[in-house]
């Protein structure tokens, strides 16, 4: 009975915790709908400190800096598209999680399409082969019957 | 045809082998982050002198009007930083012996703390702003301090270094940052 209730409460409490976030209170905006256009934005751009994680998710206080520059852009009538670009004018491509497709991207976006089509035709031309050395065995040795290959 | 398409796993290897050893390559650093401002203009700041410290403030017009005779240095500092008390010394010496103008930056800094800093250890900087929110910071792109830009005549970042200018090879590239802003001149504008 005891262990019941004990699983119970534990059960609950990990219900009603809720995960930490970076972001505090004070930074948020009143206005939800600008808000949810900064979470947004935070969560494309990435922390200068810290590299891999994205400012909404981090502590550092640049990250703080930054999210706060985007709400304030926001409120300042500022597209989404705007902010982004205010803030690669001064970090660089570096600081989108996504990097944009321009000539000297090309390569990184292309690449694996490029690989895709090289394996591809590769396999191809391999089968093609196959086929035809299996068509002139046959062609050669009409009496004999041609050995499959698993057999 | 077959002839060449026997070659290409050799061609294909070659190219993978040169891309490995690029990424072995121990000068190369994956985590420095190029810097947008080289070649640009220096960004647009303008901030309040230091309170209670007789050095004028430092905006981007300080920087911009420099007849070119001595290369302007921009030092992002601050007293919590340890590794700008190390770097302290190096520029004090190079303003000494290399002749530079070196303008600092007090990032996120009480004024109280950065005056302590700047009695106890000297105070090299021709004009220090002090951006207590971080706002110009941001504006250079800056991701932590310290960190050390030269400013050519024309009001142009020639050189951006991140981390402590210490030991040889840092003050070597700042040298030749040096050199090469003073190369560059006066410019057309002044």
């Amino acid at each position: 009975m005891i262990r019941r209730v004990l699983i119970a409460a534990l059960t609950l409490a990990a219900l009603l915790s809720q995960p930490a976030f970076a972001v505090e209170p004070d930074e948020m905006l009143d206005d939800p709908v600008l808000e949810e256009r900064a979470r947004a934005i935070s969560k494309q751009v990435r922390c200068v400190v810290c590299q891999n994680q994205d400012i909404d998710s981090s502590n550092a206080g640049v990250a703080r800096d930054l999210r706060n520059l985007v709400r304030e852009r926001l409120v300042a009538g500022d597209t989404d598209q705007e902010v982004l670009d205010f803030l690669v004018a001064r970090y660089g491509d570096y600081v989108l999680f996504k990097p944009p497709f321009k000539p000297s991207t090309y390569i990184l976006w292309a690449a694996p399409f490029v690989i895709l089509a090289i394996g591809g035709i590769a396999i191809a031309l391999v089968l093609a082969q196959n086929a035809r050395r299996y068509r002139n065995a046959a062609r050669q040795s009409p009496e004999t019957p041609v050995k499959e290959p698993n057999s | 045809m077959k002839r060449i398409l026997a070659f290409l796993p050799i061609v294909i290897a070659v190219i993978l082998g040169g891309f490995l050893l690029w990424g072995l390559n121990p000068d190369r650093d994956p985590n420095e982050i190029p810097s947008v401002l080289i070649s640009q203009p220096v960004p647009a700041f303008d901030l309040p002198p230091v309170e209670g410290l007789d050095t004028p403030g430092l905006s981007s017009a300080d920087l911009a009007e420099n007849d070119g005779s001595a290369p302007i240095v921009v030092n992002v500092f601050a007293s919590w930083c340890v590794p700008c008390r190390a770097e302290h010394a190096v520029l004090t010496r190079m303003v000494r012996e290399d002749g530079i103008r070196l303008m600092g930056i007090n990032y996120k800094d009480k004024p109280q703390d950065a005056r302590n800093w700047l009695a106890d250890l000297g105070n090299p900087y021709e004009r220090i702003g002090s951006d207590l929110d971080g706002r110009a910071g941001i504006e250079w792109g800056i991701s932590g301090v310290p960190e050390t830009f030269v400013i050519d005549g024309a009001g142009t970042v020639v050189f951006r270094f991140v981390g402590p200018v210490l030991g040889d090879e840092a003050i070597g590239k700042l040298r030749t940052a040096l050199e090469q802003a003073r190369q560059n001149g006066a410019g057309e504008t002044s």
